[in-house]
């Protein structure tokens, strides 16, 4: 087992008298996707966003390489290796597919002093969006305005965008949510793969998606980790059949 | 930017067509231009805001009128002040009054912020209409234009008219070749997405709050350039250039010729200073003329409602791509 990449560590958010998540631990490996389960307001996309540093921490720690990162913001966390995609699709609407993810990769450049450079100079750049559009299918959509995407590509977009930062944590907020079949299948094989050298935490409903893709797996309700640990661990866990979809879904498989 | 060949010589074009204008030899016709092109600088610094960044000023009057009080408080009394020194002092002024107030101003967003600059620029009316410093509410006169000489001869004798209009042309496309240039770079691309979408700009990774200052402090001495040539033309400052009424005229500037296209914004400026010659008009307006902000009202609303992309809406119009895409390519 490797070092965790990112840990964290009694990681609470309160709203008010609101606790949305509570106590949360849990690491991430590069080579893993952690997949974390649990019902609507579970508080899987406020962990995300403690994790993203999206929303303040109330408590607790978020180790990155051994850094304490809560506290910090996201455009630094993000500079420092943690890409995220939005479980609400969080586009450039007016620009094209291309630009979106030209401006994700460019984010990781000093190019912005070079005022009286045009934007589409930089071949590494290109090349970057370029690969990232290829890996998340959209390669063919790269000169349409992403208005004018279906939901299932604007999805896709916001992976290909997540993708140009070159980020070495991945933190996927319902990656396959509004996307048909056949893109689930793409998406499911490319976390796949993606998984050699990143460290990934995936947030998702769909079973099977988790299932195929789970080397670790963590349940969440009402804020609170339930259960952690292999699926076959989680699956067996009385109180996770208890607490969770009735014991019956997670067993069937 | 520029899809088809026509826009891509038209500012060549206009630029040509108003170098030439001096030959008509209307001195009332030249001044009146002169003051359109210096509000089309203006207009394109705070289109660099608001069009581009996504920022509403609505206190952009402070860096015109800051430059402009520079220049008469920098001036000697009666000795003719270089423009080699006292132009970039006056634009570095606004600059740093832009930064000092950018770091505050910025932590705001939507009807706060356009408040909090709105703010800022009434701090600065009543500092200069109810102190000494620039006279109180009755100005300082300039006595003597600026000097541009290179050793003992006059580059640009700015007492000249003719000379004077090239010079503000000459500024005038300067900026809007610049703006242009870092509009197409990195740099503005990243702003584009800070007004598109701030959020997602932050999760890439961009250092949103440097970008937008950035952008602030360049509006700031940009529209300090506008007042400085204000000054020199008028020959006189108070605190009117400094007030509300020049924020609101430089901001329906920018939303008549078209938000977020520079060139929108130079058309913006010339049908606003245009309108409000011919309505202002006693020979054909009669008594209206006197109320011709209600006639100038009515047509920004019009424009408002009908052409919300504004004038320059109505050139892309006729063009084959959408605005956006145009962006990619």
């Amino acid at each position: 087992m490797t070092e965790a990449i990112l840990r964290t560590e009694g990681l609470t958010k309160r709203f008010g008298g609101l606790v949305a998540v509570s106590e949360v631990s849990l690491d991430l490996h590069v080579g893993e996707v952690h997949v974390v389960i649990g019902p609507n307001g579970a508080g899987k996309s406020t962990l995300t966003n403690l994790l993203s540093g999206d929303l303040p921490a109330t408590s607790g720690r978020v180790m990155l390489n051994g850094r304490d990162i809560a506290g910090l913001s996201s455009d630094q966390i993000s500079r420092m290796g943690v890409g995220r995609s939005y479980q609400k699709t969080n586009i450039f609407l007016p620009f094209t597919v291309f630009e979106n993810a030209r401006l994700a990769a460019q984010s990781r450049t000093p190019y912005a002093l070079h005022v009286f450079s045009r934007a589409e100079q930089y071949d590494a750049i290109n090349a970057l969006a370029g690969a990232a559009l290829e890996s998340a299918g959209l390669a063919h959509r790269a000169h349409r305005v992403a208005a004018a995407l279906s939901h299932g590509e604007q999805r896709q977009l916001e992976i290909a965008m997540c993708l140009a930062t070159q980020p070495r944590v991945l933190l996927l907020d319902e990656p396959l949510a509004g996307m048909g079949p056949h893109e689930s299948q793409r998406m499911v094989e490319l976390i796949g793969k993606l998984r050699t050298d990143h460290a990934i935490m995936l947030i998702e409903h769909d079973m099977d998606a988790v299932f195929a893709l789970a080397d670790r797996l963590t349940v969440m309700v009402n804020g609170e980790v339930l259960e952690t640990g292999s699926p076959e661990q989680v699956r067996a866990s009385p109180a996770v059949q208890a607490a969770y979809l009735g014991g019956e879904e997670l067993l069937h498989e | 930017m520029n899809g088809s060949p026509i826009s891509r010589v038209l500012p060549y074009l206009a630029i040509s067509l108003l170098a030439l204008f001096p030959v008509l030899d209307s001195t009332f016709y030249t001044q009146l231009l002169s003051k359109v092109l210096i509000m089309a600088i203006f207009a394109m610094s705070l289109d660099l805001l608001v069009g581009y960044t996504g920022l509403v000023s609505f206190g952009h009057a402070a860096y015109f009128g800051l430059a402009g009080y520079a220049l008469a408080l920098l001036a000697a009394k009666f000795e003719a002040v270089s423009l080699w020194w006292s132009l970039p002092a006056a634009m570095g002024i606004c600059v740093a009054f832009a930064i000092t107030t950018g770091m505050l101003v910025l932590r705001t967003r939507g009807i706060y912020f356009i408040m909090v600059t709105l703010a800022f620029a009434q701090m600065l009316f009543f500092v200069f209409h109810d102190t000494k410093l620039g006279g109180g509410s009755d100005g300082i006169y300039i006595y003597t234009k600026p000097t541009m000489n290179i050793g003992d001869t006059a580059l640009v004798n700015l007492e000249k008219l003719n000379e004077f209009y090239w010079l503000v042309l000459f500024f005038t496309a300067a900026t809007y070749f610049l703006l242009r240039r870092i509009l197409g770079s990195s740099f503005g691309r990243a702003l584009m997405g800070i007004k598109v979408n701030e959020h997602r700009m932050r999760a890439l990774g961009f250092p949103v709050f440097r970008y937008q200052l950035a952008s602030f402090a360049l509006s700031g001495g940009l529209a300090g350039l506008a007042g400085y040539l204000a000054a020199v033309q008028f020959g006189f400052v108070n605190p009117e250039i400094l007030s509300w009424h020049q924020s609101g005229a430089v901001l329906m500037m920018v939303i008549l010729g078209g938000m977020g296209t520079l060139h929108g914004a130079v058309i913006g400026a010339f049908a606003f200073v245009l309108l409000q010659e011919v309505l202002s008009n006693q020979a054909w307006f009669g008594v209206a003329a006197k109320h011709w902000q209600l006639a100038m009202g009515i047509l920004i609303m019009l424009v408002a409602l009908y052409l919300p992309q504004g004038l320059a809406g109505l050139m892309s119009k006729f063009q084959r791509k959408p605005v956006e895409e145009a962006a990619d390519d």
